[in-house]
């Protein structure tokens, strides 16, 4: 296996912007918050020719961050991002086409006054993968083969339901025949059989295919379902990364470990007992990050070491990568 | 046994829209006992919120409650004045909406707008009305409470601004809360904190809650019994466990199987074929028929009512309990 993707101490920051209203402010005397929020923070990760790499955490954790950066969107702040056989994509433009993307919201992603066979059609045309009288012929296929009636190229996004439009979007995103597929939260918003039908299309294609992916959800067992590797971030940061059987079956890190067990499990045996327990406190505020482990005001194993030195990033022996002083 | 807190009977609650009439709820009937802790689930256009709005009175125009009966503690709530159903509203029945940031007013101190939640129902002066906000903020689980009351929404995370919302449905002990997606919004690790929490204030206080969401795990960890909608009807209803363990009705099934809980990692999940229907043209007879693996010509009538001990489901074909 080789790595087809990879960013190198990857880091991001987001510095608000000066507006009127904070000028103004500054000229009167008053302060003005100018603080910047650390999304990522000297992130390494590849993801391999033909695995999908998950990507969970909570809201604020940067996973959405670090898949923009991957997928060439957003340019990091520090570190770089390479593709297999390229130079390292630098600047605001993405220049690529050999990584696509899947957004959560397919409204969004969609415009709505184009016909959807349009929308698929643009990309490919635009570079120069089919031509303009093939274009018909290639967006039947890529809606057969998600599943829609090709006949549904003349018609507009709203004419769609929300597990349709993903279909549109995953169907938009491979017709531009890419080696990498970032998905972010594509069935976070989709109910639950739907989610179903649409983790299918992406288990099918991803074999029909011989895609590689990066799989970023919230949802732990959406993530465990696809993933052969996972990794977990917090507060910008991946605490652990491994095999998904290995990470979901012992995990390692604290955070890990309270992550799965706060999830509720269906209980088919009476439910006196409780099926979940939640990891106490909240989510810090990436403006102030805890010093040291930024996980140790949560954490039932934190010592004065975790407050003071932040644990590096560091294999086990069954390779699995966990940051932590105490696992 | 004494009278049930809460029995619904063949609720009918349709929107009047331009394309048509949309049979929101049809026919929904249930009682619920006090203290007793129900799941309420199905997916998106189920009909579950516009039940949980029906029981409260809050369907707004074009909807309105076509037809049925909700008694709740022997008295009818359908057709109630205004006025009266405002004195129970919020005393003794509340509700926790999903999203906290739409129940609190941005621009009201906590405190205030607590301390005025307690005074509309009753003559408390304003020390006391606060005194019992704060008591209130500090029984879910808010550090600091007392100080807390000083603060206005913005400055609380989502997890705390849902905590905040359940404290305001707590403030008058009612004996029904209806929680619909209460922790659908946060994060796994605030939710499994909410979650416990409810089941702890729910089972302390004999409150009853109706618990609305779209996530069975939630439910099957939390509900004594569950209600399972499809197409504005209840298909299935019974014992959590007994449901979940071996569901009668081929929906609640595909619901299931459509979990990747419930699959292993990487094999395709059982899904149920084809989307919900519109309401606005449900097929004739069970409006799950189309997408069901069991479907027979007898299906296109209407499906008869099966029952077993303490269960029930909408189906000519139930699944029988396996051994």
């Amino acid at each position: 296996m080789s790595a087809i993707l990879e960013a190198r101490h990857v880091t991001r920051r987001f510095t608000p912007r000066i507006t009127l209203g904070d000028r103004i402010a500054l000229l009167l005397g008053a302060k003005v918050d100018r603080r910047a929020v650390q999304a990522v923070t000297d992130v390494s990760i590849a993801v391999q020719q033909g695995e999908t790499l998950g990507l969970v955490g909570e809201s604020g954790c940067g996973k959405s961050t670090l898949g923009r950066m991957l997928a060439g969107i957003l340019p990091p702040t520090e570190g770089d991002v390479r593709l297999s056989g390229a130079a390292p994509m630098r600047g605001k433009h993405k220049t690529t086409t050999r990584i696509q993307t899947v957004f959560q919201d397919p409204y969004a992603s969609l415009n709505p006054r184009i016909r959807i066979g349009e929308a698929i059609a643009e990309g490919p045309v635009a570079h120069g993968l089919v031509t303009r009288a093939g274009a018909p012929a290639m967006v039947a296929e890529w809606l057969r083969r998600v599943g829609l009636d090709p006949g549904f190229a003349t018609r507009f996004p709203h004419q769609f339901s929300g597990g349709q439009r993903q279909r549109v979007a995953i169907a938009r995103a491979l017709a531009m025949q890419p080696e990498v597929l970032v998905c972010d939260e594509p069935v976070a918003s989709l109910d639950v059989s739907i989610q179903a039908q649409i983790l299918n299309l992406f288990l099918d294609l991803r074999q029909d295919l011989g895609l590689t992916c990066l799989f970023i959800s919230h949802d732990l067992s959406v993530v465990r379902h696809v993933s052969d590797r996972v990794a977990v971030m917090y507060l910008g940061r991946i605490v652990e990364m491994g095999e998904a059987a290995r990470v979901y079956a012992a995990p390692r890190h604290p955070y890990t470990q309270g992550l799965l067990d706060s999830v509720p499990k269906l209980m088919l045996e009476g439910n006196e007992g409780i099926s979940f327990r939640p990891i106490a406190g909240e989510l810090p505020s990436p403006l102030s990050p805890p010093s040291g482990c930024a996980f140790h005001p949560r954490c039932p194993k934190a010592t004065e070491l975790c407050r003071r030195e932040r644990p590096p990033l560091s294999p086990r022996e069954d390779g699995t990568l966990v940051a932590c002083h105490h696992a | 046994m004494s009278a049930p807190l809460l029995e619904v009977r063949d609720l009918r609650t349709h929107f009047f829209t331009r394309a048509g009439v949309v049979k929101a709820v049809e026919g929904v009937s249930f009682t619920l006992e006090r203290g007793e802790i129900l799941g309420l689930v199905g997916e998106s256009g189920s009909g579950k919120t516009v039940t949980g709005f029906s029981l409260i009175g809050l369907v707004d125009p074009p909807g309105r409650i076509a037809g049925g009966s909700i008694r709740f503690d022997g008295r009818d709530l359908v057709g109630l004045p205004p006025g009266e159903m405002r004195a129970i509203r919020g005393k003794r029945i509340a509700m926790v909406f999903q999203d906290p940031a739409a129940t609190l007013n941005p621009v009201m101190t906590i405190g205030t707008q607590m301390a005025l939640a307690v005074q509309a129902h009753g003559g408390a002066g304003e020390r006391a009305a606060r005194d019992l906000a704060g008591r209130t903020l500090a029984r879910v689980g808010i550090p600091d409470a007392a100080a807390r009351l000083d603060a206005y929404p913005h400055e609380f995370s989502g997890g705390m601004r849902q905590r905040v919302a359940i404290a305001v449905a707590l403030l008058h002990g009612p004996e029904l809360i209806i929680a619909d997606e209460p922790t659908t919004a946060l994060d796994v690790s605030i939710q499994a904190q909410i979650l416990a929490e409810m089941k702890q204030l729910a089972r302390q206080s004999g409150t009853a809650l109706i618990w609305i969401s779209h996530d069975l795990a939630t439910v099957s960890s939390l509900a004594d019994r569950v209600l399972v909608m499809y197409a504005g009807r209840i298909v299935e209803s019974g014992p959590v466990s007994a449901v979940l363990r071996a569901p009668l009705h081929p929906y609640t099934r595909g619901l299931l199987d459509s979990l990747p809980a419930m699959a292993r990692p990487g094999e395709k999940l059982n899904q149920i074929p084809g989307s919900t229907p519109s309401l606005l043209s449900l097929p004739p007879g069970c409006p799950f028929a189309p997408r069901c693996p069991r479907a027979t010509e007898a299906c296109r009538t209407d499906p008869p009512v099966v029952t077993r001990p303490g269960r029930l489901a909408l189906c000519h074909h139930p699944l029988e309990a396996a051994a």
